[in-house]
């Protein structure tokens, strides 16, 4: 494996108090490495999307330590955790979460943008990052004109537009149906190939498994096995 | 162009009823307060419009007088007073004061007579749309603006009418000399002015005092103030603001006008805050994914600060518009809403000050969001 480009050490992650404390993570280590696509696999409330988010520094863990191309998250304030997230995370939602009032290109502007990238340079990047994800012929239609399919595809260009060192996939393919699904994940396998980049894909969906070099299983906030993927067998 | 605009316009414009509630909401403050304003300035120029326009260095006025229109009197002894004192070559006097005008078709209406001598420096009617000063010299001439026409009962030049039993006849006619009382000014000569008011001939209003080129105003002044027994002596500067002191604030007809001005602010500022608050509320999952993608809370300031700017700059741009209407069609009126350039630059200021105090509660809003709600919708 190489250089982990996300690391959790022994994180625990505590929410709510009183009556309604939930300990959603129970000291989880992994590594999300780069040139890899990580599938971290569990049933609903098993701490999956806790963990992404902890990873992606929207949440900080109670306990334990985050790291980000080996650098410690710890201590880090609200706008210094938005300023890792725009260095070096890229999100996919299940959602999509797409700028309905922007087009296609803007939407995937929108990081570069965020990072005050000149507008020229961003426009060209945003261009690029959609011919990645097949969608050149799309970029000045709205989300309302794209199918389900296109619009995840959307998203990921504009997850790796900004060029970030690791990728966080939040069910991207449970609003879709098996074919989209399946173009999806071909796409951000795709994208795990660039050695300095790692992707992490939350699901439960086992059609995923084929393009997943590394399993990750969670089950009560507890890591509870880890094996290799259908991309990994192939690649042994 | 950065995204920020484009998203601020975008949100601004995508629910466009509530755009237009928007607007309205800043269309409808900004009027109230250019007109209160407006009113404002125009009462200012009226309450010293006869001091603006008088010949004097100094004024010589009663003891106690709160504004022009105080009909308090002094006695012709001390313009001798005045005279006497190095450095004074004219001491004018004028008098004021309340008389029933007296239509043709027998109805009254009060006037306020102000009377001067037309022959050298004084307080001459200026404007004049028609006629002449030295036409007030004709017995029984008198000056009316044209803005009165109405209430006086004239059709203009050549029209006479009463005042105190006397036959008076209109022979100037000025254009924009208007009361803040809304009491007609009516312009003549001093016996006739005296006559009309029922002052005795030793008696005067004010005494405009002229200086010898060079001489020391301060100086001349306290000598003056030294000299005279029942009278006091203030400046142009100090009478203007002694008139607007007791008109505008001692009557209280400038705090109601303040009052409403500052009314419509927070009429604006409320419906401003209000339709930017849900605003923001009903794009929370896009300000919410800004924040899970890294924007900074700066970023996100600037895409709801612009979206109160382009509020502001579109209701200005309306409100102004309107504001102008109102100013020529009261132009002439003996109500008349007066715009400047400052007042104007003001008004823009004050839209953009209030559209950006709107945004902050949207701006408080947007600063609670979760970015993980993102994985929850």
């Amino acid at each position: 494996m190489t250089e982990p480009v996300l690391e959790a050490v022994d994180v625990v992650k505590v929410l709510g108090n009183g009556a309604g404390r939930v300990e959603a993570l129970r000291g989880v280590s992994l590594q999300v490495a780069g040139g890899e696509l990580t599938l971290l696999m569990g049933p609903s409330g098993s701490g999956k999307t806790t963990l992404l988010s902890i990873l992606g520094c929207i949440l900080t863990p109670t306990r334990g330590t985050v790291r980000i191309g080996g650098r410690s998250t710890a201590g880090a304030g609200p706008e210094d955790l938005a300023r890792l997230r725009r260095e070096h995370i890229g999100f996919v939602f299940q959602s999509y979460h797409l700028f309905p009032t922007l087009s296609a290109l803007d939407n995937v502007r929108l990081p570069l943008d965020v990072r005050g990238e000149g507008a020229r340079m961003a426009r060209a990047k945003a261009k690029e990052a959609m011919a990645t994800v097949g969608l050149s012929h799309k970029v000045r239609s709205y989300p309302q004109a794209l199918s389900g399919g296109e619009q995840q595809r959307v998203a990921i260009a504009r997850a790796i537009v900004a060029n970030p060192s690791a990728v966080l996939a939040d069910e991207p393919t449970a609003a879709l149906d098996s074919a989209n699904g399946q173009t999806i994940m071909t796409v951000l396998a795709r994208i795990a190939r660039n050695p300095s980049r790692g992707v992490l894909v939350v699901a439960h969906d086992p059609r995923i498994i084929p393009f997943a070099n590394r399993i990750i299983h969670i089950e009560d906030g507890r890591i509870v096995g880890v094996e290799p993927g259908g991309a990994g067998l192939k690649s042994r | 162009m950065s995204l920020v605009f484009r998203l601020a316009r975008r949100n601004l414009f995508h629910d466009r009823l509530r755009f237009v509630a928007t607007v309205v909401g800043i269309v409808f403050s900004i009027v109230l307060v250019t007109v209160q304003m407006g009113l404002f300035l125009s009462f200012d120029r009226m309450v010293t419009t006869m001091i603006d326009h008088a010949d004097a260095d100094l004024w010589i006025v009663p003891r106690g007088t709160k504004c022009f229109e105080d009909p308090s009197l002094i006695d012709e002894r001390e313009r001798f007073r005045a005279l006497s004192v190095e450095g004074v070559v004219d001491a004018t006097p004028v008098v004021i004061g309340f008389a029933q005008w007296r239509m043709r078709d027998g109805g009254t209406t009060p006037v306020f007579v102000v009377a001067s001598d037309m022959r050298g420096s004084g307080l001459h009617p200026w404007n004049l749309v028609g006629g002449s000063v030295d036409a007030l010299s004709i017995p029984g001439a008198v000056a009316i603006d044209r803005s009165y026409f109405e209430r006086l009962g004239s059709n203009g030049l050549g029209d006479s009418a009463e005042i105190r039993d006397q036959k008076v006849e209109v022979t100037a006619v000025t254009s924009g000399i208007r009361s803040f009382t809304t009491t007609p000014y009516v312009f003549t000569t001093l016996d006739r002015g005296r006559s009309y008011v029922g002052t005795s001939s030793s008696k005067a209003s004010y005494f405009l005092v002229r200086l010898a080129p060079g001489a020391d105003a301060g100086a001349v002044r306290g000598k003056l103030d030294a000299t005279l027994v029942d009278a006091v002596v203030l400046t142009p500067q100090e009478f203007r603001s002694r008139s607007r002191s007791f008109w505008l604030f001692g009557t209280g007809a400038g705090a109601a006008l303040f009052a409403g001005a500052l009314l419509g602010m927070i009429v604006g500022t409320v419906i401003v805050a209000q339709t930017l608050y849900s605003s923001t509320k009903d794009h929370i999952n896009e300000f919410a994914t800004l924040r899970a993608i890294g924007s900074s809370g700066r970023y996100i300031h600037k895409v709801i600060i612009f979206q109160a700017l382009l509020s502001a700059v579109i209701g200005f741009g309306i409100a102004a518009a309107i504001g102008w209407i109102i100013v020529r069609a009261t132009a002439n009126s003996a109500l008349p809403v007066v715009m400047t350039p400052m007042l104007l630059a003001g008004l823009f200021l004050l839209t953009v000050g209030m559209c950006v105090l709107s945004a902050i509660a949207a701006i408080v809003q947007v600063m609670r969001i979760d970015p993980a709600m993102v994985f929850t919708r």
